[in-house]
């Protein structure tokens, strides 16, 4: 599998994508497969404010359920809520259009220690 | 891959949802080869497997087999497993892999005042389910032995794939099949061949998490989740493995006890009416009160429903009553249902 250069990734699984101070947050392609077919998609609604490396959503497969954490603190100005009755999509397209959430974050320093592509690639491979 | 009480085990190969449907209408291949096996010979081999289990293996004739409980003296599980019959004096024992010590220290340690021998035979077996509608299909063309014939929960020892085999038509699926014993040696031929007779059926390969899916529709109980060393067999409804009548057994005189003043709480099925899955260990309330716990809990791919089992108070088992599942501290609307919640076209 091949990860976006553009992404930033989280030892949780997690991916973020940062336009004009807006971060765009999914899961990662290991994440999902690791997690198997996915049944339900728990997002915050939009002004929810969220913490770096607290909770802010689950996502739940057939076999597990398995808490999302933000890589970043903000405020979520949007909410990916097709993914409530799509939630297969995540399987799908975790990289695009199953983003989960976008946040609009209070500090850049939020983004350091994230893992590159290249990291991360190694990382994901180490754990499977 | 997944740490399986120290088996490394898929926990899917081409993913839990079309392992588990190819189950139901073709055919799957589990290596079930964590599962383990105790032997027990001798002249008194048969009052020995009597003594120490809940069902009746008087009952068994050469080739046959029971689903039957292990227990301890105050009447909880100390597993479930399968009692086959090789011949009067020889019977074969599958049992949960992680529990495979246990039981055989705890058949050990009751052999004293019985002639006969208990041996771990783990070593020597490795297990390969074939599972589903097309099972025989797949199967027949590995063995002479006539597959069709063998009845359900009866078994052959014959050859498989050219190699010596025990063929079991049992199965944790709820679907027809087959439970193949092998030398561990030969388990990568039979398994090669198993999938390449398959092949035409559009046999796959299942892992942990469509046994698991599989065997809740059938409402087949998992030690650790619906029985374990505080249930008894009267309370997660295995009654019908449990005979009074055949005289002294191991935990006979608590389950008489349980059984003349009645047991408290029951396991029962039931479906999620609120959005979400109750999983095992959520707490179940009844009209807002703590009453019970879930054991197991899924989607079922088969129904398209949220099924589970759970521990309740014996008046509010029956089908109907309205209990709540505790979801991630909010309580999601549920309702008893009967179970099996599947059961395969006849």
């Amino acid at each position: 599998m091949s990860y976006p250069e553009t992404f930033r990734y989280t030892k949780e699984h997690e991916w973020i994508a940062v336009t004009d101070s807006v971060a765009t947050v999914g899961i990662t392609w290991h994440a999902q497969h690791e997690l198997g077919d996915i049944v339900y998609v728990d997002l915050p609604k939009v002004g929810t404010h969220v913490d770096k490396g607290r909770t802010f959503g689950s996502v739940e497969s057939v076999k597990a359920v398995s808490d999302i954490y933000s890589p970043v603190t903000g405020e979520v100005v949007e909410a990916n809520d097709a993914l409530a009755t799509t939630p297969e999509q995540l399987n799908a397209d975790p990289h695009e259009s199953a983003w989960l959430i976008k946040v609009r974050i209070e500090s850049d320093a939020d983004l350091a220690g994230l893992m590159s592509a290249a990291e991360y690639t190694t990382y994901a491979g180490a754990e499977s | 891959m997944v740490d399986f009480g120290g088996w490394d085990m898929p926990v899917q190969y081409s993913g839990l949802l079309d392992e588990h449907h190819t189950v139901r209408k073709a055919v799957g291949l589990f290596d079930v080869s964590h599962m383990g096996e105790i032997e027990i010979r001798g002249p008194e081999a048969l009052k020995f497997t009597s003594f120490v289990t809940t069902n009746a293996p008087e009952k068994l004739k050469d080739g046959q087999a029971q689903y039957s409980g292990l227990l301890y003296e105050h009447g909880g599980f100390v597993d479930d497993v399968l009692v086959h019959r090789v011949a009067a004096d020889s019977f074969f024992i599958c049992v949960n892999s992680s529990n495979q010590e246990k039981d055989f220290g705890h058949l050990r340690g009751a052999t004293a005042s019985f002639d006969c021998e208990v041996e771990y035979a783990s070593p020597k077996y490795a297990q390969i389910a074939i599972q589903g509608p097309l099972a025989v299909a797949t199967a027949q063309p590995l063995t002479e032995t006539s597959l069709a014939p063998i009845r359900y929960y009866w078994f052959v020892d014959g050859t498989f794939a050219g190699v010596p085999a025990r063929i079991a038509r049992t199965g944790y699926t709820g679907e027809d099949g087959f439970e193949i014993y092998v030398d561990p040696a030969d388990a990568v031929v039979v398994w090669k061949a198993i999938m390449a007779s398959g092949a035409a059926h559009g046999i796959k390969p299942c892992g942990l998490g469509a046994r698991n899916t599989l065997r809740l529709e059938s409402a087949m109980a998992l030690y650790g989740h619906e029985i374990g060393p505080s249930i008894s067999p009267l309370e997660a409804g295995l009654s019908w493995i449990v005979k009074f009548d055949k005289g002294e057994f191991i935990g006979r005189d608590a389950l008489v006890r349980q059984r003349d003043q009645g047991i408290t709480r029951k396991l029962a099925g039931f479906e999620m009416r609120g959005r979400g899955i109750g999983r095992d260990g959520y707490e179940v309330h009844v009209d807002g009160v703590a009453a019970g716990w879930v054991t197991s809990g899924s989607p079922s791919p088969t129904l398209n429903k949220n099924l589970g089992l759970c521990y309740v108070p014996v008046n509010r088992a029956a089908a109907g009553q309205k209990i709540e599942v505790v979801i991630r501290n909010q309580s999601v609307e549920a309702e008893i249902v009967p179970t099996p919640f599947y059961k395969r076209p006849q």
